[in-house]
């Protein structure tokens, strides 16, 4: 069976299943539609949390960040698992105690304010909406590839699917579709890599693969990509951070605390049967998410060492007979010269998967020397050493360009695994990619129908009015996303840790406090919120344009590019969220201090007991 | 019955203080802040540093978490206040 035929089988079968599984298990009144009626054990409910939580970011474009970045990319595996920690001890269990839907729920009544409770709407509509923007580019990716079409087609196509995908079910079709995808997409994502750590060093489990010697040498595996790389003047893959220091601190913190301060990944402990469940279900869904977050860093620096491989024939790694590619141990302990005219690799000789992926145009090859061979490597560099020999080589600049958000979907092609695998992973980007549009979708459906519109505009609306009103602004939301994600702020990754830094500067403060600070007033949570959102809204925007809008940029303003400490504009969210919680205590010590009802509050939802009695998910 | 409300606090706020410093070790300390000076030490092919950054840190996350569900469990019924 060729290739194409395979990719639309697998994809096939489990789009099937989600459906079926979505049918099954449709949601009835207004609380399964939003919280699964709260049926749902801790095990289970983590494998959901890992699907909804692990996007087209962790999924398609992740590893290919890291291959990019190297130890910087490590951020992103620290802050995206490192925020599950804050989440677990610092708001799951007394947000289930509390016992309420959705976030601005619970803003609204701990700061008994209808205004309090409408800015977390807009907060949280802000995060989600850059999120999905995110989960487009990557859809897209996949799409395109998976159609054999444009980026752009892509993501029109995924906007169709997401769309009708959404509509479908509620919280609790969602769940139960959600553990199917979570299982679909460890295996799409481990099986390749496993396949790759053997074909490289021998050893099975990826996570200990990467730290292996290569097979049949005693070079380890990192080791050689360092060499490979540096050589070719890129930073050496171990040691480069991401920006300075300063910046990959602060990047880590926004992504951590922005984990704890998403909607979406929030809403799951809403629905977990007790407190201590809220505890543990938290632990559980970061084991289910640390399985694929472990094997990132392998895929990452493995599908980068078979590229330089594929394209140049002095790092090693050759076409083994048997098919994949495997280790040329003499080669490796040689150090062959990898400018050496003849081993870089004629374009009419390139590999099949680069052909499929040329179509898309998110890979091309431009001979800049005329000499009909691929060179691959950083003509920017300020390696010296580097810069010389390409020049007496030859080389003029440059010749292929990888979008970084392809790695992983072209990883089984670029290592020539067998086709069953390569459409395995496309059907576990499609189903993480979803799985988030999904989780996302229903955050934004429940903040517009049931806090804004129930809560504010209209009180007496109907349960089937409020489902209505929940559709139509998920429909909205597509289509802004979509839109917007045609010229995406950056990669899937990046678009996604600017959601963070939104959710860290606005919403994780005001839960925090509303928690943690018993004397914490309306007053100073509103202005909390509304400062963290702007000052980090007026950064990011400044580098990525007002809404994102193309064209639209204000760098000048405020001093050029990372003009603040040197701070990148995804990794502000940190800063935001200093600025809330200053902001927040200064105006909470100059305003009235909170009714005493709402301190007895707070005193109630610190305590386990009697988190049955206030269960407004499982009331029914 | 009257809980003891500032003491089971006290010892809540107390385990999260031990929590949340393994937390800011593991990854901030031994995965930025030191990550160079760990690189010297190899563990297997890795760098120490680099590991951390990249796999040590999460392996301690889910441990920190479960070891902080189960004594947040024996906090509550110490203190008589956990879920009936």
């Amino acid at each position: 069976m060729d290739l194409q035929t395979t990719i639309y089988l697998v994809v096939g079968a489990t789009f099937a299943l989600y459906i079926g599984i979505a049918i099954w298990a449709r949601a009835g009144s207004t609380s399964d539609y939003y919280a699964a009626g709260g049926g749902v054990p801790p095990v289970m409910n983590g494998m959901a949390t890992a699907a909804d939580w692990m996007s087209a970011a962790s999924f398609i474009s992740m590893a290919g960040l890291i291959a990019n970045m190297g130890y910087g990319g490590g951020l992103f595996l620290m802050g995206w698992t490192g925020g599950y920690v804050l989440l677990a001890c610092l708001l799951a269990p007394y947000l289930r105690k509390f016992g309420k839907f959705t976030v601005p729920q619970f803003i609204g009544d701990r700061f008994y304010s209808q205004t309090a409770s409408t800015v977390a709407v807009v907060c949280l509509l802000v995060a989600s909406v850059t999120y999905i923007i995110g989960q487009m580019t990557g859809v897209g990716v996949a799409f395109s590839r998976f159609l054999g079409v444009s980026s752009d087609t892509g993501i029109y196509v995924g906007m169709a699917i997401v769309f009708t995908y959404a509509v479908f079910g509620g919280m609790k079709g969602i769940t139960y579709t959600q553990v199917a995808q979570y299982i679909v997409l460890i295996f799409a994502y481990v099986i390749p890599a496993i396949f790759i750590s053997i074909a490289l060093t021998g050893v099975p489990l990826p996570q200990f693969g990467l730290g292996a010697n290569l097979s049949g040498t005693d070079v380890s595996l990192l080791q050689k990509l360092d060499q490979v790389v540096t050589e070719l003047g890129f930073g050496k893959y171990t040691t480069s951070t991401a920006g300075s220091t300063l910046n990959m601190f602060v990047y880590t913190l926004s992504l951590m605390i922005g984990t704890a301060g998403l909607p979406h990944v929030i809403m799951r402990f809403f629905t977990v049967p007790t407190v201590a469940a809220a505890r543990s279900s938290a632990g559980w869904a970061l084991v289910f998410i640390a399985i694929l977050y472990t094997t990132a860093p392998a895929v990452g620096a493995m599908a980068k060492l078979n590229l330089h491989g594929t394209v140049n024939s002095a790092v090693g790694i050759v076409n083994d007979p048997k098919g994949g590619l495997k280790v040329d141990a003499a080669t490796v302990k040689a150090n062959a010269d990898i400018y050496a005219p003849e081993a870089s690799l004629k374009y009419e000789e390139r590999p099949d998967w680069m052909k499929r992926w040329e179509k898309t145009g998110l890979l091309k090859f431009e001979d800049k020397n005329g000499d009909g061979r691929i060179q691959y490597y950083n003509d920017k560099t300020k390696n010296e050493a580097a810069k010389a020999k390409a020049e007496a080589a030859g080389w003029k600049g440059n010749e292929l360009t990888v979008n970084a958000d392809i790695i992983v979907l072209a990883n089984p092609e670029i290592a020539l695994l067998p086709n069953w695998v390569i459409a395995l992973v496309a059907a576990g980007g499609l189903a993480a990619a979803l799985s988030t549009a999904a989780g996302l979708l229903m955050a934004i459906s429940a903040a517009i129908s049931h806090d804004l519109i129930k809560g504010v505009f209209a009180p007496n609306i109907s349960e089937k009015g409020e489902l209505l009103a929940g559709k139509i602004s998920m429909a909205v939301a597509i289509v802004i996303a979509g839109w917007l994600g045609l010229n995406p702020p950056g990669f899937a990754a990046g678009t996604v840790a600017l959601a963070f830094g939104i959710a860290a500067s606005s919403l994780f403060p005001a839960i925090m406090m509303g928690i943690f600070s018993k004397k914490m007033n309306k007053e100073g949570a509103i202005a909390g919120m509304l400062a963290g959102l702007s000052v980090t809204l007026f950064y990011v925007f400044a580098h990525k344009g007002i809404f994102f809008v193309k064209g639209t940029e204000y760098l000048n303003l405020i001093g050029g590019a990372n003009s603040f400490f040197g701070i990148t504009p995804e990794a502000f969210g940190a800063v935001g969220a200093l600025v809330n919680f200053i902001v927040a205590f200064v105006v909470d010590k100059v305003t009235k201090e909170p009714p005493e009802h709402i301190q007895h509050m707070v005193e109630n939802v610190r305590i386990p007991r009697g988190s049955k009695a206030v269960d407004g998910a499982h009331a029914h | 019955m009257q809980h003891d409300v500032q003491g089971y606090w006290r010892a809540t706020l107390g385990l999260l203080a031990k929590v949340l410093v393994i937390w800011f070790i593991v990854s901030f300390g031994a995965g930025i802040l030191l990550a160079d000076m760990l690189n010297g030490i190899s563990l297997g092919g890795y760098p120490l540093g680099f590991w951390f950054a990249q796999q040590g840190a999460i392996y301690v996350f889910i441990a920190l978490i479960f070891w902080y569900a189960k004594k947040m469990g024996d906090i509550d019924r110490e203190f008589n206040v956990h879920e009936d």
